[in-house]
């Protein structure tokens, strides 16, 4: 059972036939965004033979699939599919939920988190979540983001002060918020504070970026501006998108996955997969057929 | 449908039944609250004393306090004969109480001449008469009305002043002398203990008595010189035409209310006021203040919560945070919810058990052994009577902190996790603060409840007259084994216990009155601090 596994950095032509399920990464320069591929083509999370229960309810079967490094990697697929508690297995949130189990293998830049050994503290630090819904800390918009990197150890103001603005600004939110940044993080707009959440989570400087539909409460305007802000974060980190929205993994991912009923269906790069998909339920989804 | 279903379904009935509802409660509590504060208030005010000339050629000098109609029942009817007033004419060491029925047919004149004075006397309650005469050392000074009572108002500071120096030696000097003493000869004891019956430290303990006592004597001999010096007194005579002399230093205060114009009486209504708050009580607690009962109360409260609040916080903490929710958990949590409402006198028979013969006992046999048989920690005292209410409070400061850690976002919690923070890291950093309101809440609540509770301190350490409050200047200073005085309790002892029922009257209402301002005051401090931290954490504009 136990597969061949890829050598690191072997991303490019990888193909691997994996009983119903496909673990692929084609050619790169199908995408739209693939002007920095020869730097950045190293995979940094390798899922393998992932099968995932809650309880007696298995959700993930047997997934597999390789993660590149510093791009933006989109899930899509109907409700209950999966995609959220894949993402979720990659910084181990999903321990929180009583009965959870995971069978297989994750390994993030070539280390089992799922080792016993592994402080999930340490995991969590280095593989950033960004959620569904805004969820800032009842605190000032500073102390907001400066709180992981004080739970890390941060602990001089000046030090701390430059986090917080380099952060506001890579989430391209210092602008508005420099001014008011003792005031309470949740007199902000929605979108602004989806914004805050993701410079919180990029405070620690994570090696990867998880998104669980970080838009799906917002208005179009604020999905722009986030959408905007992915795309130049994928310079610095490697971003896992889950999206409920197929124009949207279109615009800014990279690679995108269809999974349904817990199978991943199909793992190409975006353009092929939406223009050129593989599978027949594939096509079904994005053509708006069911979902 | 018919109309009437129309109209109940519309539901405008239900807004005029809960609003009527509310109102009715409103109704209920403000009557209550002025009741109190009438009753309680009016005790200050200076009101008219009359002299009233009866059909039997007798005069009455006092204040009039109640009314009421005299009537006979024939069958279904009721026959009006007329009515009678209650008047204060004081003078208890004169007449044996302070209050008289008159019927007021008797009455053949009454009037408010300016000349009567009332005087407060540290013992035997008010005096109201005429000024005669104003003597020192037996010499008549000066008399009639107005001579007399110019001297006597020149005397006043001077006397004053000597019954401060009394006062001061009395409590600190003596008392400091009292204190050593006592713990000299505690020493000896413990020395005894020991088995060193004689040597050189017996004799070194015995020596420094010796010297205190000779100092102690040397303070009585001031005290007698400077009760020498107390001889001026006021020849009154009462509304019946006797004469009483009136030690100056007996008085607590004189004033003549008939000549009185509002700022007068204003004035000596806030007097009257500040003594309440600030001075001990007198006459056994009837009259005077009752600043060592606020004293006890305050301090019983913040010892409560000091214990009461973390205890139950960390209680709820595990029971939310850490506690696998299950059977057991939800058994705990309704034996919790049960605790709460256990009678008070429940956990006041425990206190006495477990706290003071228990853990006291335990603390006097190791600690305190040279105090032996008389016990220190064993008895019941302030720290015994708070952690008893602690106890008691205990399941509300749970019960609120449970509630609010329930109420905190799940977000909030996997947002502190994903950053890569431990659990307790979460629950310190972020959960805790966002529960602070919650936990204020929880100890309002406390507070509330145990400021009020009366029954289990009045067998854990509370008396009717503690002779020291818990804190002084002795050390340690904090005297956490001592007996205290409680608001509560003092309006059972001065209402209910007290020999002088009419005459105690509003004190109870003035007490009662400020022990409810002592909750109030508590809760907002708390409310207020509770709505600064909301604003700090809530949403102002989503």
């Amino acid at each position: 059972m136990e597969p061949a596994k890829p050598m690191k950095g072997e991303i490019r032509s990888f193909l691997s036939q994996k009983e119903g399920n496909e673990g692929k990464l084609s050619d790169t320069d199908h995408t739209g965004n693939s002007s920095e591929q020869g730097t950045s083509n190293r995979v940094m999370v390798n899922i393998d033979h992932v099968n995932f229960y809650y309880g007696e309810k298995q959700v993930l079967i047997d997934v597999c699939m390789e993660i590149p490094e510093g791009m933006i990697t989109a899930y899509i697929g109907p409700s209950g599919c999966g995609k959220s508690t894949l993402l979720r297995c990659l910084n181990r949130m999903n321990d929180l939920v009583d009965g959870a189990r995971l069978e297989g293998k994750v390994e993030i830049a070539g280390e089992d988190i799922y080792d016993t050994r592994l402080e999930v503290s340490d995991l969590r630090k280095r593989v950033g979540l960004v959620f569904q819904k805004s969820n800032p800390f009842p605190k000032s918009i500073y102390e907001n983001i400066a709180y992981g990197p004080r739970i890390h150890g941060v602990n001089r103001k000046d030090e701390l002060d430059a986090i917080v603005e380099k952060s506001l600004k890579s989430a391209a939110l210092w602008d508005e918020v420099k001014d008011r940044l003792p005031e309470s993080a949740l007199g902000m707009s929605g979108g602004q504070q989806q914004r805050l959440c993701i410079a919180r989570a990029i405070a620690v400087e994570p090696e990867v970026l998880l998104m669980d539909e970080p838009c799906s409460a917002l208005d179009p305007v604020a999905t722009a501006k986030i959408e905007d802000l992915m795309v130049g974060l994928k310079e610095h980190y490697t971003i896992v998108l889950v999206t409920h929205n197929m124009q949207q993994a279109a615009r800014v991912s990279d690679h995108t996955g269809f999974l349904l009923l817990g199978k991943l269906v199909e793992f190409e790069p975006t353009k092929a997969l939406f223009t050129n998909p593989r599978q027949q339920e594939t096509e079904d989804y994005i053509t708006g057929r069911f979902g | 449908m018919n109309k009437f279903q129309k109209i109940w379904a519309r539901g405008d009935s239900f807004i005029w039944l809960t609003g009527a509802t509310l109102a009715a409660c409103m109704i209920l509590i403000s009557g209550l609250l002025l009741a109190i504060l009438v009753n309680g208030m009016v005790y200050f005010w200076p009101s008219e004393v009359h002299r009233f000339e009866l059909k039997n050629g007798s005069t009455l000098i006092g204040e009039i306090t109640d009314r009421e109609e005299i009537f006979e029942t024939e069958g279904e009817k009721k026959i009006i004969l007329g009515s009678r007033i209650q008047v204060k004419r004081g003078n208890r060491d004169l007449y044996g109480d302070d209050f008289i029925w008159v019927d007021e047919v008797d009455i053949v004149s009454r009037a408010t001449p300016d000349a009567i004075s009332v005087f407060e006397r540290r013992e035997w309650g008010h005096f109201y008469g005429v000024i005669q005469e104003y003597k020192e050392a037996g010499k008549t000074i000066a008399s009639g009305q107005d001579e007399a009572n110019q001297a006597f108002l020149k005397k006043i500071p001077e006397v004053e002043d000597i019954l401060d120096e009394i006062k001061e030696i009395e409590k600190f000097s003596i008392g400091r002398i009292n204190h050593a003493i006592s713990r000299h000869r505690l020493n000896l004891k413990q020395l005894a203990l020991d088995g060193i019956a004689a040597g050189s430290e017996v004799d070194e303990e015995l020596a420094e008595i010796k010297k205190l006592e000779e100092q102690y004597e040397v303070h009585v001999k001031t005290l007698s010189e400077l009760r020498k010096k107390l001889t001026s007194s006021l020849m009154v005579r009462a509304g019946d035409g006797q004469d009483k002399r009136i030690p100056l230093d007996q008085i607590v205060r004189a004033y003549q209310p008939n000549s009185f114009g509002l700022f007068d009486r204003v004035g000596y209504f806030i007097s009257g006021l500040w003594e309440f708050v600030s001075g001990d009580p007198r006459e056994s607690n009837t009259e005077g203040g009752v600043f060592p009962a606020i004293f006890g109360t305050v301090m019983m409260v913040m010892i409560m919560s000091i214990v009461a609040t973390p205890l139950g916080v960390l209680a709820a903490f595990y029971l939310r945070e850490y506690a696998k929710q299950g059977k057991m958990v939800s058994m705990v949590r309704i034996a919790v919810n049960n605790l709460a409402g256990v009678p008070s006198i429940v956990f006041g028979v425990f206190g006495v058990g477990f706290f003071i013969y228990f853990i006291g006992g335990t603390i006097d046999t190791l600690f305190f052994a040279e105090a032996l048989p008389t016990p220190t920690f064993g008895t019941g005292g302030i720290l015994w009577a708070s952690l008893t209410l602690a106890l008691l409070t205990v399941p509300v400061v749970i019960v609120a902190t449970e509630e609010g850690l329930a109420a905190v976002p799940r977000g909030i919690r996997e947002a502190a996790l994903a950053l890569g923070s431990t659990q307790f890291e979460t629950i310190f950093r972020v959960v805790l603060p966002a529960v602070m309101p919650s936990i204020l809440t929880g100890l309002i609540l406390a507070m509330a409840r145990a400021a009020g509770e009366v029954a289990p301190l009045m067998i854990t350490g509370v008396v009717k007259l503690a002779p020291a409050l818990a804190v002084d200047s002795f050390s340690p200073f904090l005297h956490l084994d001592r007996k205290f005085m409680h608001l509560g309790f003092h309006i059972y002892d001065v209402g209910f216990q007290s020999p002088n029922i009419d005459a105690a009257r509003p004190m109870v209402f003035t007490t009662t009155f400020l022990l409810l301002l002592i909750v109030l005051l508590l809760n907002s401090l708390a409310i207020s601090l509770r709505n600064r931290l909301r604003k700090k954490l809530t949403v102002s504009g989503l």
